[in-house]
């Protein structure tokens, strides 16, 4: 049976069926079990903002509290999937993994490459990305592109409840690490979710919307300022499809360019900053590959080269919206 | 409103259908329409199709826009007789409210469920009718296969569609993955709703279930009806349930789709990724591999019924289209004897949906 459920709910749903399957999936994080000082049960947190709440009451001690240490309870997490377990650990904030980079980069992502392909790291490290909170520039980044960069690493960003569900239990079930990032203005987003588990498999991008003459391509939150855009377009006979990545390593850059065969023209959205961004990449790659079926430059639409500013005002317009990638396809289409 | 003045209004294709786009008109200002003509094209999310004329007249108004996205209900064109004048029509446009959508109730209260001993079912009632029927879906298929009849029909009868074990949104397990354990299904379904008897329609191995239903409990079906039905022959595409079984990505799956429509351009992508969704669901390729094993074992088609449905007696419609890449329509050649059977010209094997208004019009007339 599917029913309406928040993204939150659904990513507590995939973690506990696959608790539920596999007595080898461990939960590790901050204040996910107890709480500060808490009473166990009656006070656990499920983390600061409830994702994981109700986990400990049914896996009791596979749900971990940790130290405050990132560095410590990632590597941990990194040394158990090397030892069989399958840790889900989670960094609040995905900010914070500038403290883990060497457990991330230079071990996890490297082990399967270095050890002759024998060794797996099955671990999820889940947090949360993305500005709109009003958290300041220390807990609001996009950091996605750094993760991207690393070979080894498998990046996730799901933009709704039904494939927060589906890529999580990929995630868990996947032999590699995953950087599984959850974009915190969507914890509250609805979708039609099935109670059971499924999956989604990496590297496949969805078609949330079809169009005929210009493809926007966004993942995240951006995947819904983007369908907004493609709306208002509609209203003045522009068709436009998106394309919504979801996984960002491996990158479903046929259906990119698919598109982008059928309309002429590309507007890449990204809540990162844009040097390096996934944008660029998607720019370039489909420049490389549809090139004569370009019929305008594509255009990246992404937060400005600065931190995330902690005004309420400036963030806003800090973060890419319907009205900047609607005006870049109006634009492309003149 | 004027009964003089004929409206044509966005349709609503089963359940989900929010809204839909118009794509192209096949009539033009003046022209005149009867009954079932087909006035435009319209696609959805789910799939294309035309508009057919619910009356007869002139067409006075065309307001739907081609390539525009309309809501249900929404008025796309009027229809009326010569003697009406402009000015009628132009005083019934001035002072039309287009209707308000209701919002989420029918979805609410026509999909449910029910526990029975194979575990939960999900089935959709629409429509209080005397008669009532039953639609049984085909190999991974589900009850939305049959959006086209059920939204076609519910105004004339009590119509249940069950999605079978293994499939949509039922349990992911069979007690008895056999044509026999299906009909088990069917049955008990029906003591648990207590339907005493009824019309039942089946699709491919929906088909061969209604059958097999029959000739369990005789007395309790009051007539058969059969779309690109299996159980009639021994062959079976197994290439397509192969195909169907392991394709894993949109591209993989596609051209298998593809190849059980004559018109494969009605493959469309919100269809493909429903199926997707299903059959990424924990337990469902098991689950169909398990169903094909039994009821296609070795490349064949388990069990042929045409001489054991013969003999319950109960009147049978064989409906299949001559464009059928899954099972041949030559099958239909041995209930010829005794069953009516109508071959469909340039239809795949859904022949339900692609010439959906000639089948509900002989769903209708064959029922009990």
């Amino acid at each position: 049976m599917a029913r309406n459920l928040s993204m939150k709910d659904a990513i507590n749903e995939a973690i506990d069926l696959e608790m539920t399957r596999d007595p080898s999936v461990i939960l590790m994080g901050e204040d996910i079990a107890g709480g500060s000082g808490g009473q166990g049960e009656m006070d656990a947190w499920g983390g600061p903002l409830g994702v994981t709440k109700g986990l400990w009451g049914k896996h009791k001690e596979r749900v971990m509290d940790t130290p405050l240490s990132e560095s410590a309870f990632i590597g941990a997490a990194i040394g158990a999937a090397a030892c069989g377990m399958r840790p889900i650990a989670e960094l609040m904030f995905l900010d914070f993994m500038g403290v883990c980079f060497d457990q991330i980069f230079n071990q996890a992502a490297k082990f399967k490459y270095m050890f002759g392909g024998k060794a797996e790291t099955p671990v999820v490290i889940r947090g949360m990305v993305g500005a709109g909170f009003r958290a300041a520039a220390q807990h609001s980044q996009m950091l996605t592109p750094l993760f991207t960069h690393i070979p080894g690493l498998k990046v996730i960003c799901p933009s709704n409840a039904y494939d927060a569900k589906g890529l999580l239990i990929q995630s868990i079930r996947d032999n590699d690490p995953v950087i599984f990032c959850e974009h915190k203005n969507l914890y509250a987003s609805m979708a039609d979710v099935p109670a059971e588990a499924y999956t989604i498999p990496f590297g496949e991008a969805a078609i949330p919307r079809e169009g005929k003459s210009a493809t926007i391509v966004a993942y995240g939150l951006m995947v819904h300022r983007a369908l907004e855009a493609a709306e208002t377009l509609a209203k003045e006979k522009i068709d436009v499809e998106v394309v919504d990545l979801r996984s960002l390593s491996p990158i479903d850059m046929d259906t990119v360019i698919e598109s982008v065969e059928k309309t002429g023209r590309l507007v890449a959205v990204d809540e990162a900053n844009p040097r390096c961004s996934i944008a660029a990449d998607v720019i370039a790659s489909a420049t490389e590959h549809a090139f004569k079926a370009l019929k305008a430059a594509p255009i990246a639409i992404t937060a400005p080269h600065t931190p995330v500013p902690f005004s309420a005002a400036l963030e806003d317009l800090y973060i890419p919206s319907a009205a900047r990638i609607a005006d870049a396809v109006r634009k492309q289409v003149k | 409103m004027s009964d003089r003045i004929k409206q044509v209004v966005m349709p609503k294709w089963g359940l989900s259908m929010r809204e839909g786009k118009v794509t192209k008109w096949i009539v033009k200002l003046g022209d005149k329409v009867s009954v079932g003509d087909e006035l435009l094209e319209v696609e959805t999310e789910k799939i294309a199709s035309a508009v057919e004329a619910g009356d007869a007249g002139i067409v006075r108004r065309i307001l739907g826009e081609v390539d525009t996205v309309y809501p249900v209900k929404t008025l796309l064109a009027i229809l009326a007789d010569e003697d009406v004048p402009d000015s009628e029509i132009d005083a019934f446009l001035s002072t039309y409210v287009p209707p308000v959508a209701e919002e989420g109730e029918e979805e609410v209260s026509a999909y449910q469920n029910v526990t029975l001993p194979v575990g939960e079912i999900r089935y959709a009632k629409y429509g209080d009718g005397a008669k009532t029927l039953i639609f049984i879906h085909g190999f991974g298929g589900d009850l939305d296969n049959w959006l086209f009849n059920t939204s076609g029909l519910a105004d004339q009868f009590t119509i249940y569609a069950i999605d079978l074990p293994g499939h949509g949104r039922s349990v992911k397990a069979f007690k008895d993955p056999s044509l026999k354990g299906m009909a088990d299904v069917v049955l008990s379904f029906m003591d648990e709703l207590n339907i005493d008897h009824a019309n039942l329609i089946g699709h491919s191995l929906g088909g061969a279930i209604s059958m097999k239903t029959a000739i369990a409990a005789p007395k309790r079906v009051s007539s058969v009806t059969v779309f690109g039905s299996a159980g009639l022959g021994a062959d079976i595409n197994m290439d397509y349930i192969n195909g169907f079984i392991s394709a894993e990505s949109r591209r993989e799956i596609k051209p298998f789709l593809e190849q059980l429509f004559f018109d494969s351009s009605l493959v469309g992508r919100q269809m493909i990724d429903d199926i997707l969704k299903y059959k990424r669901l924990d337990g469902v390729p098991e689950a169909l591999r398990t169903l094909a094993d039994t009821v296609f074992k070795g490349g064949t088609q388990a069990q042929t019924l045409a001489d054991a449905f013969k003999a319950t007696g109960i009147p049978l419609l064989a409906i299949h289209g001559k464009d059928d890449h899954i099972i041949p329509a030559s099958h239909t050649d041995v209930v010829k004897g005794f069953a009516k059977v109508e071959l469909f010209a340039d239809t795949g094997h859904m022949s339900q949906m692609e010439k959906s208004k000639e089948a509900n019009a002989l769903i209708a007339a064959h029922a009990k």
